[in-house]
């Protein structure tokens, strides 16, 4: 093996922001006073906001500071995958940052915006070619507002039937915030077990659907990154009960251009244009997950909704069936443009192309590692495989110490306790644009990490050793959380 | 985490799948979760517990405990009536971990059906179960 990627260096210290500056320091110049002077209204002034007193340059190196204790995809490959966000070409901050886009007014009118309103109306219709869907809205904000939105559309369209149901059924291998989402609009969430090979069967479904029960959400492919096989078979279940079906689009990655969700029978879903359509977002936003929905579920998208007036683009309210608006405004416009730019980038064999490059590359690691790393379920994944400490344990090593042990190789740990299924989860997905290269790197580690595990545990209870912060004690961080400013 | 021999599992308490506890305490049932339970999650840093007076059915959720890997919801092992709680676990979640069937108890409740007690396993049964 070459060198290792992860090293020592000089770090600098930086101490909280609050510890920095003197009285008195500023970064700004105020132009003098050219109307009288005016005194605020009592009740609006304080005096108990703990400002700090810097100057320009204290600001810019606090922060340049901070940023180069981070971990990137720019700097390295990290396992979390599109799950947390893949690597975004460059290409889509040029076409983000074009004037006429980045510049355009929310407020303009129809006939002065033609061309955002062009790219959004495109981008639905790309996003319904993708999945197989009829038509869609941008609006949701985030993965888990798609969700919400996907599951008001339900309730609207049982409604308008003149039905009221009240439970969805859930499997255990969904994502964690499926059954928040139901409930927060009034449904009570049914779990459902997954099989033995680690996907939904057809029997668990049919044990539990009935004609109070709204649908199921389902995540396709599965938190195992496991393809729901039955995905049709299941669908034909909950519709012949009068339910919907929901797929939860997350993990989409592993299937652009190659699944059709329509035709497995799927109602409505949502994407994450944060994740799979490589849109930047860090530190929790801007994210953005369209809904996307068949035929009879197009009356109920959220309004307004862009349509084509007299060969020309503008914004309507008139759908009176409709779950009404969801965001101010449009939703994170600037996530559509670096979107559509991926899409028209790559064009419909290269979508196709990175989710069978995603699945090649999970699929290698799975096969590289098994011998090393106990296999929950062992057949052909999606773009992620899950592993667990299971063969480790005998070593008192657990997935954190191997997890942290990573940080020491110079990568960030893999998605870890998640899916709950799986007793000591490690999850890793290298997303498509990892060369052999870097994934053989990123599979030694793991390989000597298991192999320190038998011979010298200590190595990895005490990791990591090299980051700039050794192991935090989490219990105390959770339980007496100490935050300043 | 620790072997399962590593483990006690007393003899006092019955055991349900979901990995709680069950001990008769008088007219009441003392209810918390095991030393399985408790090693699995790892280190507690968050109990929610339901409002006495709530009566609850088998199965039901009865509140959630939260790890430093996960948050997991606790079932109940027979249904009844919650009549105390251990609300010295919202300052000290730890206990949960440090003494699970004594200082780490959850709720006190008055069964609806004593007799729901036999549908849970003894503690050979829940061995049994754990090495499956």
């Amino acid at each position: 093996m070459s060198d290792k990627l992860g090293t020592t260096g000089l770090i600098l210290n930086e101490p909280l922001v609050w510890e920095r500056g003197k009285p008195g320091r500023t970064g700004f110049s105020m132009p003098s006073e050219d109307v009288p002077f005016s005194p605020l209204a009592e009740e609006l002034v304080r005096n108990d906001l703990d400002w700090p007193d810097l100057s320009e340059v204290d600001v810019v190196r606090h922060y340049t500071r901070l940023s180069t204790w981070n971990v990137s995809v720019d700097a390295g490959m990290y396992p979390l995958g599109s799950c947390t966000m893949k690597y975004n070409p460059k290409t889509n901050e040029r076409q983000a940052g074009l004037v006429g886009l980045s510049d355009a007014h929310p407020l303009l009118p129809a006939p002065l915006c033609q061309g955002a309103l062009k790219l959004m109306a495109n981008l639905e219709a790309d996003l319904a070619e993708i999945t197989g869907m009829n038509a869609v809205s941008l609006q949701p904000a985030a993965g888990a507002h798609g969700e919400l939105a996907g599951m008001l559309i339900i309730h609207a369209c049982l409604e308008h039937r003149g039905e009221r149901r009240s439970k969805i059924i859930i499997p255990d291998t969904a994502h964690g915030t499926n059954p928040a989402s139901a409930a927060l609009c009034g449904y009570r969430p049914v779990p459902v077990k997954s099989g033995p090979n680690g996907i939904l069967s057809p029997d668990a479904v049919k044990a539990v659907m009935d004609r109070d029960t709204a649908g199921i959400m389902i995540t396709n492919p599965n938190t195992l990154g496991l393809f729901e096989e039955n995905i049709r078979e299941i669908s034909e279940i909950v519709h012949f009960m009068g339910g919907l079906v929901y797929a939860d689009g997350a993990n989409f990655n592993a299937v652009m251009g190659v699944v059709n969700m329509g035709c497995a029978g799927v109602d409505v879903m949502h994407l994450n244009l944060h994740k799979t359509f490589s849109t930047p977002h860090g530190g929790g936003g801007p994210g953005s997950g369209p809904v996307c929905v068949q035929k009879h579920l197009e009356p109920f998208l959220p309004v307004p909704r862009i349509v084509m007036q007299n060969g020309a683009y503008g914004l309507s309210r008139d759908f009176p069936l409709s779950i009404g608006r969801l965001v101010t405004f449009y939703g994170h416009f600037s996530v559509m443009v670096r979107a559509f730019s991926y899409i028209r980038s790559l064009g419909p064999e290269g979508l196709a192309r990175a989710s069978q490059l995603a699945v090649l590359n999970a699929n290698y690691i799975r096969e590289r590692l098994k011998a090393f790393y106990h296999l929950a379920y062992d057949r052909p994944c999606m773009h992620e495989c899950v592993f667990s400490d299971k063969k480790q344990q005998a070593h008192k090593i657990s997935t954190l110490d191997i997890a942290k042990r990573l940080m020491d190789y110079g990568y960030h740990p893999p998605t870890i306790y998640f899916p709950l299924v799986v007793p000591g989860a490690l999850m890793i997905e290298p997303t498509e644009t990892e060369s052999r290269d870097e994934i053989d790197q990123f599979v030694d580690a793991l390989i000597a990490i298991a192999k320190e595990a038998e011979e010298n545990p200590d190595l990895l209870h005490d990791a990591p050793k090299t980051p700039k912060m050794r192991r935090l004690n989490e219990v105390e961080a959770a339980r007496k959380p100490c935050l300043a400013g | 985490m620790k072997d399962i021999s590593e483990l006690q599992f007393p003899e006092t308490v019955r055991y349900a799948a979901d990995h709680e506890w069950a001990r008769p305490d008088g007219d009441s049932v003392v209810i918390g979760i095991t030393d399985y339970a408790q090693d699995q999650l790892g280190d507690i840093v968050y109990v929610e517990l339901p409002k006495i007076g709530e009566t609850l059915a088998p199965g039901e959720v009865f509140g959630t405990v939260e790890s430093v890997k996960a948050v997991s919801e606790l079932f109940m092992p027979i249904g009844g009536e919650v009549i105390a709680i251990n609300s010295a676990l919202m300052d000290s979640p730890d206990q949960v971990n440090a003494d699970p069937y004594h200082d780490g108890w959850m709720i006190r409740i008055v069964p609806a059906q004593i007799s729901d007690m036999d549908l849970l396993m003894d503690q050979a049964a829940y061995i049994t179960m754990l090495k499956g």
